[in-house]
């Protein structure tokens, strides 16, 4: 039974946790969440997601939500299918879980802002903050200085493999490069570059930008 | 081999770390970070941990940052002693790991807000800002709301066991209940107070509580 993923084909957390699916062959189907309706506020879909958020997925019974806890599910259920996304020791997990966390609580803020402020509030009409985009962006460029830092050791985020780590910055990073003219914060820095251009040709990430 | 911890006792990140390391039943040592005096944005420190962030923890040759990830590391070195903290099954650790990630990405900003505006800010000085206070009681009271109709129909967080996705709410709740005045924010709601009274009276809490 195909694992089914609700959401939008564009919607970033979406793209994180299809990225993932795709590494593992995991089969899935899209449910489409209109966002712009408004469609994950209504009772309807508060029943699945209570903080009415995409993604959602449901797998047979099972229903989970947030997408960095739906890769970490995927990536250990199906261990021994596709592409090992974990690492293989205790100590190799653990680097990948610091460098999750790196994402979620260092990364994700400012560059989610500055997303916000320069894709989506124009095509919402509502007036962007100018300060907050630059202390946004100077606080994301200290955090890219350390990957430049630590992609200067290591071909991967989390280590030598390519992971969950890296795997999780693929959608927004995507949008910073492509859509919102910030493209130099990832290459102006040299390793930053060469890891940005490894893991944005993964074929599973080119599917996922196709769906 | 004792774990070393670094980070001073009284903050959030290091005491999500050492009550996981009290319940896991793991000996460590607290290494003093001086957060006022900057040492963690010195060189030696950033060697550590290069955000300049605490905690960070060094176990045998293994250097860890980012609280979280060090209670996923502990809970699975350590299963079969201590308390277990991540579920047995692949579901329940789904679970757990969704709660956990609830914390992060919906509880932790504006609890950690409300808690520099209110006991921070005035102590270094800065003005405490009102709207920011405002803004930030009303997204955690709607985060607080899912919560309550979650306890309503589950003891716990991830389940019917104590894990990681309720031991990482203690350190923030513990300021906004003893420190900030914001008590009410767990007391008016039924499912919540009880959750917050079980879980903050657990041993490993208040030792914790007692480090320096």
């Amino acid at each position: 039974m195909a694992v089914k993923v609700y959401g939008a084909a564009y919607a970033s957390c979406a793209r994180r946790v299809l990225a993932c699916l795709i590494e593992k062959g995991v089969d899935f189907e899209i449910i489409p969440v209109d966002l712009l309706s408004g469609e994950q506020k209504k009772p309807e879909f508060l029943k699945l997601q209570p903080f009415g958020m995409v993604p959602v997925i449901q797998d047979g019974d099972f229903t989970l939500y947030e997408s960095r806890a739906i890769i970490r599910c995927y990536a250990q259920k199906y261990a021994d299918q596709g592409t090992d996304l974990l690492g293989k020791t205790l100590e190799e997990r653990a680097t990948v879980e610091q460098w999750l966390e790196v994402e979620g609580q260092n990364f994700n803020p400012h560059i989610y802002t500055l997303v916000l402020q320069l894709l989506y509030f124009p095509k919402m009409g509502v007036p962007q903050d100018e300060k907050l985009i630059r202390e946004s962006e100077e606080k994301l460029g200290k955090v890219l200085d350390v990957y430049e830092e630590r992609l200067s050791k290591s071909k991967y985020l989390g280590g030598d493999f390519f992971s969950l780590a890296d795997l999780t910055h693929l959608p927004f990073t995507q949008y910073l490069v492509n859509d919102i003219g910030k493209e130099y914060l990832i290459k102006h820095r040299e390793h930053v570059k060469r890891w940005w251009e490894d893991i944005s040709n993964r074929p599973s990430w080119k599917k996922v930008l196709q769906l | 081999m004792v774990v070393k911890l670094h980070g001073p006792g009284f903050a959030a990140g290091p005491r999500r770390v050492a009550v996981c390391l009290f319940e896991k039943e793991v000996e460590f040592e607290l290494i003093n970070v001086d957060l006022f005096s900057g040492e963690h944005k010195n060189p030696d420190f950033l060697q550590l941990q290069p955000f300049g962030l605490v905690p960070v923890i060094q176990d045998g040759d293994l250097t860890l940052f980012e609280s979280r990830a060090i209670l996923r590391y502990c809970s699975e070195k350590y299963t079969g002693q201590g308390t277990e903290l991540h579920g047995k099954t692949i579901e329940e650790r789904a679970l757990v790991e969704q709660w956990l990630e609830v914390e992060s990405h919906n509880f932790n900003a504006p609890a950690l807000s409300l808690v520099f505006q209110l006991m921070y800010a005035s102590k270094l000085g800065i003005p405490q800002n009102e709207e920011e206070i405002k803004s930030s009681e009303e997204k955690l009271n709607k985060v607080l709301d899912v919560y309550e109709e979650r306890l309503s129909k589950s003891k716990y967080l991830g389940g019917d066991f104590f894990s990681l996705a309720d031991l990482t709410h203690l350190p923030l709740i513990h300021y906004l209940v003893h420190d900030c005045g914001k008590e009410s924010l767990v007391k008016s709601r039924q499912h919540v107070s009880l959750w917050w009274e079980d879980i903050s009276s657990r041993p490993s809490w208040k030792k914790v509580l007692e480090l320096k």
